[in-house]
């Protein structure tokens, strides 16, 4: 784990983030906290991406987080937020070591359509369990953080700070993973990974690894969605919230830890935005933003950044 | 032969009807410099194949170091210590030169520390007091790359892709180094210059190595012992001067305009 650059200043804009949290509308503190939610996904995609691989089916893992802290709440009677991120991770990432072992032998479309369908499987489930509520889903009860129940109008603040700090956690071991000789093979795979092979690494295994290092990502991510939105449904298991997470990937870039939270945010706007405007067809303007990047940020909005910087240096 | 680092047992290896290895039996003694001949589809690269795990022979076992590495898969005989290049060159085409031997020398470091996940690409990498970089920086040094440092791989020139597939082989500090046709797809005048300079870098560290080639010159020039490939079988395997001569593989590799080239041609005259 590295406490480089990239994520010191990402740490300092989430700090100045919450201190700014009492001037921000409600409608906003659950809009970035939504939005922490999906980047995290997305991080997980983006490991992929260095390695050459796209997974259409990683709503699978957001949705396990979501209904292993629903259940903890409802069932169990566990409310710490804390306890409930991390249950919600490490079952999510088992479930990712248990299929890794299948996936990880699949490359290209094989490897995106097998998510695809693992996914749709626990979509097929959870829509077909009565006692779950099929697919109307549960409400989730409150969470008490570090045993305190935050009062109704601090409850947003409260769980998107406690995000920011998970969200910064995992920055920084995706940050210290990327930079690590592992991060490296990932790059290597994608480009030959014949070769790799024949230098002695298994491409295999790492992308093993990182399937479970996505996985325990998106448990996170599910999880912090559940708190904040308080219901959870099967929907987020199906493949449009895959493709969601999909088209923040493209939408942010792969340039950099901190551009899948770019994107996620970005994509939020546009979904408040549209979906206030036009709620019949919300999903057209977003098409259209996504179209309009590919075509003038083809590296996603993380390209502009670096462009900018590029004018300055 | 007391130093026997590889000894290959009685290769056999048939695809369908066509006999790629048969009755292969070689033991390459530690240090020493093979150069191995012989038309296409004699079974060079089958052999080169079986040795790096690539392809598993129908019968007989090959040894490394007196261990049985034959059912090995290729990533794990080269952690032991056999790494080849490739005939066509096998690079990281989006990445630099620089670049494809820092994540050579990555590779290296990930081995070397287990497979650890939170080792500092910047570190001192175990066992070569090195980091990755200064071990990449030196390796282009090394193979007289530094020129091509920062270019991309896809662009370079064919004689420099072929180096640098090498120095990326080099880079698992291997004690026995297989070269699949370092020299093919490589101007005539580079030729020479290039595997003088290889062969120096790479025979540096006493390094075994077993190239494949179709230049008899290069061929005498370089191996200390030539296995002659026919149909599958090993027809000739000798110090180059002899079997160069051989009149089998006159007749069926070397042709006999090219027999009059190679040292030992005043004993021909």
């Amino acid at each position: 784990m590295t406490l480089d650059r990239t994520t010191l200043r990402f740490g300092a804009v989430l700090a100045l983030l919450m201190l700014a949290s009492p001037f921000i509308p409600q409608w906003a503190l659950f809009m970035l906290t939504i939005a922490g939610a999906n980047g995290l996904v997305v991080l997980g995609l983006m490991l992929f991406l260095r390695a050459g691989l796209v997974s259409f089916g990683q709503a699978l893992y957001f949705c396990a987080g979501a209904y292993t802290t629903g259940l903890m709440a409802l069932l169990l009677g566990v409310n710490e937020m804390l306890v409930l991120l991390l249950a919600s991770a490490a079952l999510s990432a088992l479930i990712a070591y248990v299929l890794g072992f299948l996936l990880a032998k699949y490359r290209a479309i094989f490897f995106g359509l097998l998510s695809l369908a693992f996914s749709m499987i626990l979509y097929g489930l959870l829509v077909k369990t009565e006692a779950l509520g099929s697919t109307d889903g549960f409400n989730v009860p409150a969470v008490t953080i570090a045993g305190w129940l935050p009062g109704s109008g601090m409850v947003r603040a409260a769980v998107l700070g406690v995000a920011c700090v998970v969200i910064l956690f995992c920055v920084s071991f995706v940050q210290g993973l990327l930079k690590s000789p592992r991060g490296l093979v990932l790059t290597a795979i994608r480009d030959n990974e014949i070769r790799t092979e024949y230098m002695g690494a298994s491409a295999r295994r790492t992308i093993h690894l990182i399937y479970v290092v996505a996985g325990a990502l998106a448990g996170f991510g599910g999880s912090i969605a559940a708190i904040a939105v308080g219901h959870i449904d099967p929907t987020m298991a199906f493949w449009t919230t895959s493709g969601e997470f999909i088209f923040i990937t493209i939408l942010g870039g792969v340039g950099s830890v901190v551009a899948p939270f770019v994107g996620a945010l970005v994509f939020g706007i546009i979904h408040t935005i549209a979906f206030s405007y036009s709620p019949n067809t919300w999903q057209m303007l977003i098409g259209l933003s996504l179209i309009f990047v590919i075509l003038l940020l083809p590296d996603g909005l993380w390209s502009f950044v670096r462009k900018v910087r590029g004018l300055k240096a | 032969m007391s130093n026997v680092i590889l000894h290959a047992k009685q290769l056999n290896k048939s695809f369908g009807a066509v006999t790629a290895a048969a009755d292969i039996d070689v033991a390459v003694e530690a240090g020493s410099c093979l150069g191995l001949i012989g038309t296409n589809g004699a079974g060079k690269t089958t052999f080169v194949n079986m040795i790096t795990g690539y392809l598993k022979p129908d019968t007989g076992v090959v040894e490394f170091d007196g261990r049985d590495i034959t059912q090995l898969p290729p990533r794990e005989i080269t952690q032991l210590g056999i790494c080849r290049s490739f005939q066509i060159p096998q690079l990281y085409n989006s990445m630099t030169a620089l670049e494809n031997l820092e994540v050579s020398f990555g590779i290296v470091s990930l081995i070397a520390n287990g497979g650890s996940l939170f080792t500092k690409s910047d570190a001192i990498v175990p066992g070569l007091g090195k980091t990755i970089r200064q071990l990449a920086e030196e390796s282009l040094e090394r193979f007289d790359l530094g020129q091509y440092r920062d270019k991309v791989a896809r662009v370079l020139p064919g004689g420099v892709r072929k180096v640098l597939d090498i120095a990326m082989a080099m880079a698992v500090r291997p004690k026995i180094l297989l070269l699949d046709e370092p020299t093919s797809g490589v101007s005539a005048e580079e030729k020479f210059q290039i595997m003088d300079m290889v062969m120096k870098a790479v025979r540096r560290d006493n390094t075994t190595v077993l190239f494949v080639e179709h230049d008899m010159e290069i061929v005498s020039r370089h191996a200390e012992r030539v296995l002659a490939f026919y149909d599958g079988r090993i027809i000739a395997d000798d110090v180059p001067d002899t079997v160069l001569l051989d009149p089998t593989v006159v007749r069926h590799i070397v042709g006999s305009a090219r027999a009059a080239t190679p040292v030992g041609a005043h004993d021909h005259a």
